[in-house]
């Protein structure tokens, strides 16, 4: 899981060839607890589907700002360098991967 | 998959109920559904639960008690249960992956979730403004003005939360009395921050990315406005996660499961109800956790003794 800074977000956003689902998180907040777990069972068996990235935003505030989130979790899914589509809140890990599944449906 | 006690629900009440069945040699199964950890979740310091001297923050408080059920054998199960058969021996519960886990006796610990407004906007606005949790979003509005809904407890403590981010947080409450206790009250009306707005309710979310105001009407004369506001957030109380139970067990007028008093006995032998599904009255991780712990031994009883 690929730890995402300001100064790299935009190269790594860019240059992914998979669309990139990114945590926006902070070590205080008690459902993002809960999802670090979840996302890291989920990534090996989706790995052909899409990558996965984390926005801490205590550190980042001014990527938090940037993408309007007022919310955490919230994940942003990313392909091509823009966002494709988001969601906000804890789901169990079936839920999640469908939800990131249908936003790359379209 | 059987199991002599299957228990539903990872809050408080859960937790301790599969730390006293699972130590008691019991074959424990709990399903934590789609909240685990329960509304501690959304709670900062909890500073009354006994033996944490200087408090502890919800998330970790449970991280703690699922440790704890998982070392006396409690397996623990990140699946919701999806309908429920607690007439047949045994009790049947059908999973979210589309299994069935029997069981011997039943606890219900599924606690209560919050309240939505539900008026236009407030869905489609929700992780842009709209929240139900004051700590993990508060952050999120630093110098900007927010809006708490309700007139409990809740309201105050997240209204006084939000001071330390938003310049100013303006309480809207549909009556002129509060639930509140009184030292709640008192610290939120003697918070410079914090302004009242009595006998109205919020009809619409405004703002198409992002909340930008509320439609407020005025319930004496009727009337309403648009007014300016950057966050909402919602505290206008709980319900009871008691959908799947109610064709079968006895509930309240609010949905609240009925217990014999004294006891977390059901209407049906062997199902147990513990936590903030049967009590609208305390709503405390130690009371939650106190009929955990009691739905533990009378389920351990009635397996042993058949009553």
């Amino acid at each position: 899981m690929k730890e995402l800074s300001t100064t790299d977000f935009d190269s790594v956003i860019s240059q992914s060839e998979l669309p990139m689902v990114v945590d926006f998180w902070a070590p205080w907040c008690g459902p993002c607890k809960v999802m670090a777990p979840i996302l890291e069972s989920i990534a090996p068996d989706n790995q052909q589907l899409f990558t996965v990235g984390k926005v801490n935003v205590d550190d980042h505030g001014d990527l938090a700002m940037r993408f309007n989130v007022l919310s955490i979790p919230t994940f942003i899914v990313f392909k091509g360098g823009s966002e494709i589509g988001r969601f906000a809140g804890a789901a169990p890990a079936a839920v999640f991967v469908e939800k990131v599944k249908g936003i790359l449906r379209g | 998959m059987s199991y002599q006690v299957g228990i539903i629900g990872a809050g408080p009440s859960g937790y301790t109920a599969a730390i006293y069945a699972s130590r008691a040699n019991l074959n424990t199964v709990l399903f934590t559904g789609l909240e685990p950890g329960g509304q501690l979740m959304l709670t900062s310091d909890v500073e009354n639960w006994p033996g944490e001297e200087h408090g502890i923050l919800g998330p970790e408080l449970m991280a703690k008690l699922r440790t704890q059920a998982g070392r006396f054998g409690a397996e623990i199960k990140e699946l919701s249960v999806t309908a429920v058969d607690l007439i047949s021996h045994p009790k049947k519960l059908t999973l979210s992956n589309g299994t069935v886990a029997e069981c011997e006796s039943v606890i219900i610990a599924t606690g209560a979730s919050a309240k939505w407004l539900d008026v236009h906007g407030e869905a489609k606005l929700r992780g842009r403004g709209v929240s139900a949790c004051a700590t993990c979003d508060g952050f999120f509005f630093k110098g900007k003005n927010v809006a708490v809904v309700g007139g409990g407890d809740s309201a105050m403590e997240e209204a006084n939360f939000l001071t330390k981010f938003a310049s100013s947080v303006t309480v809207i409450h549909r009556s002129a009395e509060f639930k509140a206790s009184k030292i709640m009250l008192t610290r939120a009306q003697n918070n410079p921050k914090i302004s009242f707005k009595m006998n109205a309710k919020v009809v619409e979310v405004l703002g198409e990315d992002r909340v930008t105001g509320l439609k407020i009407e005025n319930l004496i004369d009727q009337t309403s406005a648009d007014l300016p506001f950057d966050g909402l957030f919602v505290a206008i109380g709980h319900f009871p996660n008691s959908a799947i139970f109610a064709n079968q067990l006895t509930v309240d007028r609010k949905g609240y499961i009925t217990v014999l008093t004294g006891t977390t006995q059901t209407n049906i032998p062997g199902v147990f109800a513990a936590g903030d599904v049967v009590d609208h009255l305390y709503r405390q991780a130690v009371t939650a956790a106190g009929t955990g712990c009691i739905a533990a031994l009378e389920a351990e009883r009635w397996i042993s003794h058949g009553a």
